[in-house]
């Protein structure tokens, strides 16, 4: 009998990277650590809340929605070129 | 607990939900999934995006399902693992709704959260019984006769709490700390528990994704989406935005509302007001009882 089950969290095959238009690039010294970011985001792959963000780039879609709502602004989208 | 690697949208509120939801519940939980855009984009199948035990079944039953899982666990003698339902906005306010309200009703052991982003965005953005009053979807265009949706949105937190059920309550998924708060209470709860969650979606509501959080935290702000919670019949309004900004500014961010007019938006603002006014009123009879009760 095959019964279709799925592995968990195997959805990392997927590179969702590669959707990627522009690139959030982050200026270290002013960030303030607050988390913010790291809550927000839609893929979950901004590192531990407390630290600086550590984008895996792997999956970053480049919704931007880091950038826009830091409050610092320590966050620019620039374009990516591959 | 929720991998990347999904296939949400750039900008996906309701993946930030499930992500919030299931790290703050932790390992020990059963995911039960209604149809809809987190189960499809989630679950592309041969992989899966969730790292805890997960069933989807169908788009009207995942309430039902639920409490199947937790009626099992129960027999098993298993008193530590929580089940979650979690469903969009379609499967808990239309498709769904009957096995969600058999569901409160039987007082099954079911933590039900319900990621509300107010249309059918998986199947191309019809109307949902959450869309709100004025919005254009496919299935409501604006046009020479109809501008948008004409009826006003239904009040799913109200309506669960109505079933006597221990704690109902509305969450944003842009005050994170609000909604980490009600999952924390919820989880230490037993019996039948509903969250629901409000999480814009760029793609139907026609917003660039990055501003999002901007446009959920907008709709709190100005009073479309309200943030309370009943327990045990008691009414708590948790943000009391003061002052409210205009539903103009929230309205104008999103491609769904640009064909309304001054009117239009007036009457939304009424609504709105009207809304709130009749939640505050809710809220101070039940924190004040002994000021209504009428003199014998």
């Amino acid at each position: 009998m095959i019964i279709p089950l799925s592995k968990p969290g195997t959805s990392i095959h997927t590179k969702t990277g590669e959707w990627r238009a522009m690139r959030p690039v982050i200026n270290d010294p002013k960030c303030i650590k607050c988390g913010i970011c790291q809550n927000y985001c839609p893929e979950g792959i901004m590192g531990t809340v407390g630290k600086v963000p550590d984008i895996d780039f792997d999956f970053c879609k480049g919704c931007s929605m880091c950038a826009i709502e830091c409050p610092v602004k320590c966050i620019d989208m620039v374009k990516e070129e591959r | 607990m929720y991998a990347p690697g999904h296939s949400g949208c750039p900008g996906c509120g309701p993946s930030t939900t499930l992500i919030q939801v299931t790290d703050l519940l932790g390992k020990d939980i059963i995911v039960v999934n209604a149809t809809g855009c987190m189960e499809i984009t989630s679950t592309l199948y041969p992989q899966s995006a969730w790292r805890v035990p997960y069933i989807h079944s169908l788009f009207e039953n995942a309430p039902a399902v639920a409490s199947g899982v937790a009626a099992a666990l129960k027999a098993q003698g298993n008193d530590h693992t929580k089940v979650v339902a979690i469903g969009g906005d379609g499967s808990t306010y239309d498709i769904g709704f009957g096995s969600l309200s058999g569901m409160l009703e039987r007082g099954d052991d079911v933590l039900y959260v319900c990621y509300d982003n107010e249309l059918y965005a998986n199947t191309g953005v019809q109307k949902s019984s959450a869309t709100p009053y004025g919005a254009a979807t496919t299935t409501t265009p604006s046009g020479k006769v109809h501008h948008g949706k004409e009826t006003n949105r239904k009040s799913i937190v109200e309506i669960a709490a109505a079933h006597g059920i221990p704690y109902a309550a509305s969450a944003s998924i842009s005050f994170i700390a609000d909604l980490k708060m009600k999952l924390n209470k919820a989880a230490k709860m037993h019996g039948p528990r509903f969250i629901a969650v409000s999480a814009p979606c760029c793609l139907g509501a026609g917003f660039d994704g990055g501003i999002t959080m901007k446009v959920a935290r907008l709709q709190v702000q100005s009073r479309m989406w309200q943030l309370y919670e009943i327990e045990g019949g008691r009414l708590k309004i948790n943000f009391k935005p003061n002052p409210p900004k205009p539903v103009d500014e929230y309205l104008s961010l999103q491609k769904r509302f640009k064909h309304l007019t001054t009117e239009e938006i007036a009457e939304i603002q009424r609504r709105t007001d009207a809304n709130w006014e009749r939640l505050m009123t809710l809220e101070k009879a039940w924190l004040e009882p002994a000021a209504t009760t009428p003199k014998a």
